[in-house]
């Protein structure tokens, strides 16, 4: 399991904006450089990072080989109903990772 | 109670004291040189990338290896409380050797000698994070190297380093770091050159680093020949730098641009 530190608030009052914060440990090794015995270094990266709010998406990026390692994203949200959070991580190599937050609506 | 307001006015005067002894200390950590937005990521333990790293750190913490079946844990209980203001005095002479060494190289002995289990890798993401996990447990403490004639002898010769001029450039440590620190070098900022933070997450590295790395980097930029891994100089500078920020509070583990 990938190392992933989140930051979102537990509470939140109904339609309120909710900021979540999300960092991941991961290469993001881009696939241009060569290694020390020359050769490319293949590509691996995460290619897709996505939020969803009891099943129901709330925000989805793609990530680029530019992106630098151990990427950070934060995304905002409207605090809809009490629930599970579900941040999910896909890339390379078979890549994937999952985080799930709790969080109380009133 | 009149000993208690007198033990309470007491400590206003003494941390008072303390606020005025720091206003006043001309020494500047590269936390103070960053901009805001940098302190703010590295404030933030759930945005500074080195937090990656202590989360696996504190996990190799309590993770039972070697011959010996031991974790970290098993002997030293508590990181909060065992390995609290550890990193603050490193390196320092540790038994059984009789020779100042770093705190990496500490770890590593305990992991060859009580856990039966190799070494980790010398500046290997494992060891990196491990020394993260520890040093994060001193995190505010002051930098209080230990008196001690060994060290002493070591922390001399690291002044000797870092006054003698060397490489292609023709610079020594303190050509930037004493004599132009605080101005620019293209668009960054000379720092003062106190390893407050370490180790550190280097955006440029896109990775932890080791006060070690930050020194191999200096070197190839005066363009002297890096000193070959493990030798005695990277760590005698250490030692000399550590003595140096001596009173200074860890911010260790610290994001630099």
């Amino acid at each position: 399991m990938a190392n992933v530190l989140v930051n979102a608030p537990k509470t939140a009052k109904k339609g309120d904006t909710v900021e979540i914060k999300a960092l991941i440990m991961h290469p993001m090794e881009t696939g241009f450089r060569p290694g020390a015995n020359g050769r490319i270094i293949p590509r691996n990266i995460v290619e897709e990072f996505s939020a969803t709010w009891n099943g129901r998406e709330v925000f989805r990026m793609k990530m680029s080989p530019a992106i630098a390692a151990n990427p950070f994203v934060s995304f905002f949200t409207a605090a809809t109903e009490s629930g599970t959070i579900v941040l999910r991580w896909s890339g390379d190599e078979g890549f994937v990772a999952e985080h799930r937050i709790a969080i109380t609506v009133t | 109670m009149i000993r208690l307001r007198l033990a309470v006015a007491l400590a206003g005067v003494f941390c008072a004291s303390l606020a005025v002894a720091q206003a006043t200390d001309p020494r500047r950590s590269g936390y103070l040189e960053m901009g805001p937005a940098l302190q703010k990521m590295q404030d933030d333990d759930t945005a500074n990338p080195a937090m990656l790293f202590v989360q696996a750190g504190a996990a190799t913490w309590a993770e039972k290896v070697g011959t010996a079946g031991k974790s970290c844990a098993d002997c030293h209980g508590d990181a909060a409380v065992s390995m609290r203001g550890v990193a603050a005095r490193y390196p320092a002479v540790t038994p059984p050797l009789d020779r100042p060494v770093d705190l990496g190289r500490r770890i590593n002995l305990c992991r060859t000698t009580h856990q039966q289990a190799p070494a980790l890798e010398a500046e290997g993401n494992d060891l990196l994070a491990l020394s993260a996990f520890v040093t994060l447990q001193s995190r505010g403490l002051p930098i209080a190297p230990p008196e001690d004639s060994k060290l002493a002898a070591m922390q001399a010769q690291g002044a000797d380093l870092y006054k003698r001029r060397q490489g292609q450039l023709n610079l020594s440590c303190a050509s930037c770091h004493d004599d132009n620190a605080g101005r620019k070098l293209a668009g960054a900022t000379i720092p003062q050159a106190h390893p407050t933070g370490y180790p550190i997450y280097r955006l440029e590295w896109q990775a932890l680093g080791s006060l070690k790395r930050r020194l191999r980097n200096c070197l190839v930029g005066m363009r002297a020949e890096p000193w070959e891994e493990g030798a005695a100089e990277y760590l005698a500078l250490e030692a000399y730098l550590m003595d140096r920020a001596r009173g200074m509070p860890l911010d260790a583990p610290g994001v630099r641009p």
